[in-house]
């Protein structure tokens, strides 16, 4: 007699859902591979490459074709001329060749130039190698036959096809270390750092605490409440670009409403430039983030709050704590897992914002952050590569910072 | 301290400190809907804070202590000392209006907190309650200014000319005899910057996000939260990773790839990227639903003869429309308010979406009003979507906020 024993292995009936599963995930893992990890991985690539935003087309040969003479009658001569040109300034093309069909009835009276030969209507060149700047014509006597005037069409319909190789610096083997050289280059790279600490640890304590301090006011049942809920949630879900250029308007130091009250309320005698002054401009745009994202650590808290039993305040009333009491014992306790959370996906998000500091400041005024770098090494100084070598260090960031996430959200969450 | 912790003192100081944020916000609002000069003042403040915490400890009237502080502002600032100091060009109605004001904001409040509390040495809990609801009134006050006054300014800059604007940046009153004029910078906006092509295109673009990522992300999430598989854990975390990329870092190699393929400046080269910065963010706000629902209900539909698909297409979509509904809000959200992607990849003013035609509109050649208009113009719509599913929207807040 034998035992029954469970089965082991993966059966047939779990085999089908676990394809059925990934099947169902295809699209997503597909699509996000695609957009976000390729990218990612490509980032390396090109942050040890020499490449700026002129090098992003890869030099072609470019010709045109142009029939010369005006040919009236069948007999006429005529000339067929092609321009051909190198669209690059600084690098050779290899291997060019050049194929055209020409229209019919024409015949060659000179001589062809060399590397060219005509077979039926096809017109082939081969130019080997053009230097950069090449930019030549050459020129092709040819008599003109009745065919042609019984075709009727127009000879430049045929567009040649031009093929040839270039030295394209995104494919190529030629690496360089320059652009970490240039970012860790003097004072700036740690200026930087500085600031995108300062932002994101104060914008992110500054959101959370005026938020809980929004969460308290709304954790209590009175008439209005919903309406006071969903206007505190104005600043997060207007466009960014909507909000930022209004306090940019409201801030002007010349034209800014907040400006002028200060002058009438005898605070300041002339205008503050509140975006554009060293060390102000940064406590602005800190004060920007705490405005925009205190709806969200305020909805998270209020949800927390609005979660916690009633019967646990009950005794402590009994017991006679007074209110304080009852929220730094009973309250933040119980929140302290929210906050934590919080905290943790607000800091890296604001590390990471980039359009909220770009739209009011663009970076100026002690106010670029890393990811503001990024966009100014790649667009403002045409460095492509400097500005990836710059994401790299944000990727190197986010790793560190992902380690910790996991460490305690997973366990906060059990996600 | 405990000495201290008397009503006759707390009280006073009380109606001081919130003399004080009345004050300031009476002079505020007074300031933006009049264009005059309002400031608070230090003595008046103290002198009625002083006054009006001792009484409202001692009447439990409501209109006796509105009453008496708008009075005594009223007089206080004939005399030149008023809780509100204002300039000379001020007239009478509207120190009157003002004084008020102060009298509503300051007596009313005064009463809620203070009433009921004793005039001698006050218990703990009784101080701390009184502090609590000191903090709450100054919290409701501080929150909605610092919400409204911007998208008041948003709203006002763009009604008024630009000669009004330079004149007396303060002054937010509207020119009514104008009629329909008052909103030429729409007019202007609609016809000669091609605002509807954009908010056409912001629309379009918008609403395919949301119909890619929910065909995407709901077979995922329906994967991830019911069915059985080898890196199912793996998986989850790897989504939530994904949250943590930086969107500037992936635009840069994005944008050389278009550039390269001619995909840029192509409403489907942007339709190609932003649902997949939204797929992730939507699979798992769903798969937590899923979780939620009860898995019985399937399985009586497996048994009697269904498929997966048709499971998760008859029983499942069905009983998690609420949800649907919050992630497509959020996600549309999302999409509309998108900035960096459209900024970068479209450089051709005929496909534009409605932020990246806003943010052409900031350059000096370009009035101040017009800028503000098409603020109002990308507000607007998913103001009206928010405020009517409010419901939802919240849900979709707080079970994706994660993503900033």
């Amino acid at each position: 007699m034998t035992t029954a024993v469970p089965p082991k292995g993966t059966g047939p009936l779990a085999r089908r859902e676990a394809r059925l599963a990934w099947g169902l995930l295809f699209p997503t893992i597909f699509s996000v591979a695609m957009v976000i990890v390729l990218p990612l991985l490509s980032i390396f690539w090109i942050s040890f490459k020499p490449i700026g935003l002129a090098d992003l087309r890869p030099p072609v040969p470019v010709a045109r074709e142009q029939l010369r003479g005006k040919p009236a009658a069948a007999g006429d001569l005529a000339t067929i001329e092609y321009r051909l040109r190198n669209s690059s300034q600084d690098q050779v093309i290899e291997g060019v060749t050049l194929i055209d069909r020409w229209a019919p009835g024409i015949k060659v009276v000179s001589d062809l130039p060399e590397g060219c030969a005509l077979t039926g209507t096809e017109f082939f060149c081969d130019f080997g190698t053009i230097d950069p700047k090449y930019n030549n014509k050459m020129q092709i006597d040819v008599e003109v036959g009745q065919a042609f005037f019984d075709w009727g069409g127009d000879p430049k319909e045929s567009e040649p096809v031009l093929t040839g190789s270039a030295d394209f610096v995104l494919t190529n083997s030629d690496f360089t270390l320059e652009n970490f050289r240039r970012v860790f280059d003097g004072s700036e790279f740690w200026g930087v750092f500085g600031v995108t600490l300062a932002y994101t640890v104060f914008g992110t304590v500054g959101a959370i605490v005026v938020g809980l301090f929004a969460a308290l006011l709304l954790n209590r049942e009175f008439r209005g409440q919903g309406v006071l809920r969903g206007l505190y949630l104005f600043p997060y879900v207007a466009p960014v670009i909507a909000v930022a250029f209004t306090w940019v308007t409201l801030f002007d130091p010349t034209s800014g409403s907040a400006n002028e009250l200060l002058i009438r309320m005898g605070v300041t005698d002339e205008g503050i430039n509140f975006f554009g002054q060293k060390p102000l401009a940064l406590i602005m745009v800190i004060v920007f983030e705490i405005w925009r994202y205190f709806p969200l650590s305020f909805l998270f808290i209020l949800a927390r709050l609005q979660s916690i039993d009633t019967d646990m305040y009950e005794a402590a009333d009994m017991d006679g704590a007074s209110p304080f009491q009852k929220f730094w014992y009973l309250s933040m306790p119980m929140l302290l897992g929210i906050l934590s959370v919080v905290f943790l996906l607000r800091f890296i998000w604001t590390f990471n914002k980039f359009d909220d500091i770009f739209l009011l400041t663009g970076g100026n005024a002690g106010t670029r952050t890393l990811t503001v770098n990024v966009y100014e090494q790649a667009f403002a100084i045409s460095n492509i590569g400097a500005g990836a070598a710059v994401a790299v260090i944000i990727f190197g960031c986010l790793l560190i910072f992902s380690i910790f996430f996991f460490k305690f959200i997973s366990r906060e969450e059990g996600l | 301290m405990g000495a201290l912790r008397k009503g006759s003192v707390v009280g006073p100081v009380i109606g001081i400190l919130w003399l004080f944020v009345i004050a300031t916000t009476v002079a505020v609002t007074m300031s933006f809907i009049t264009g005059n000069g309002f400031r608070p003042g230090l003595l008046g403040c103290v002198v009625i804070g002083i006054a009006l915490g001792l009484a409202a400890l001692k009447f439990n009237h409501r209109l006796g202590l509105i009453g008496g502080t708008a009075i005594a502002a009223f007089a206080l600032s004939m005399l030149g000392q008023g809780p509100v100091l204002v300039s000379e060009t001020v007239s009478t109605a509207q120190i009157a209006l003002t004084s008020l004001f102060v009298g509503i904001g300051a007596g009313w409040p005064m009463q809620w907190m203070l009433s009921g509390h004793p005039m001698g040495d006050m218990t703990r809990h009784e101080f701390e309650e009184l502090v609590i609801s000191f903090l709450t009134g100054f919290g409701y006050v501080f929150f909605t200014a610092i919400v409204i006054i911007p998208f008041y300014v948003m709203v006002m800059t763009s009604l008024k000319s630009q000669q009004a604007l330079l004149q007396n940046p303060l002054d937010f009153t509207l020119d009514w005899s104008k009629g329909w004029g008052l909103f030429r910078s729409y007019v202007e906006l609609f016809r000669d910057f091609g605002f509807g092509s954009y908010l056409a295109t912001s629309m379009i673009v918008s609403l395919i996000t949301v119909f890619v990522t929910l065909l995407f992300s709901v077979p995922g999430a329906y994967a991830v939260a019911r069915l059985r598989f080898k890196g199912r854990a793996a998986f989850s975390r790897s989504i939530l990773l994904i949250y943590m990329v930086p969107m500037i870092v992936v635009a840069l190699p994005i944008y050389i790839i278009f550039s390269m393929t001619g995909l840029r400046n192509s409403i489907f080269g942007l339709v190609l990227i932003y649902p997949v910065t939204t797929i992730p963010v939507s699979l798992y706000m769903l798969q937590g639903y899923f979780r939620g629902l009860p898995g019985e209900v399937e399985e009586a539909g497996l048994m009697d003869g269904l498929s997966r698909l048709a499971v998760i297409w008859k029983i499942t979509l069905p009983l998690s429309l609420p949800a649907m509904a919050s992630v497509s809000l959020y996600v549309f959200m999302i999409a509309w308010n998108e900035f960096l992607l459209a900024f970068m990849l479209l450089d051709d003013p005929s496909k534009f979406t409605l932020t990246r035609g806003v943010a052409m509109l900031n350059s000096s050649e370009v009035p101040r009003q017009h800028l503000m208009a098409g603020a109002v113009i990308a507000t607007l719509p998913i103001m009206v979507l928010f405020l009517g599913l409010e419901k939802f929207m919240t849900k979709g807040l707080t079970a994706g906020s994660v993503k900033g």
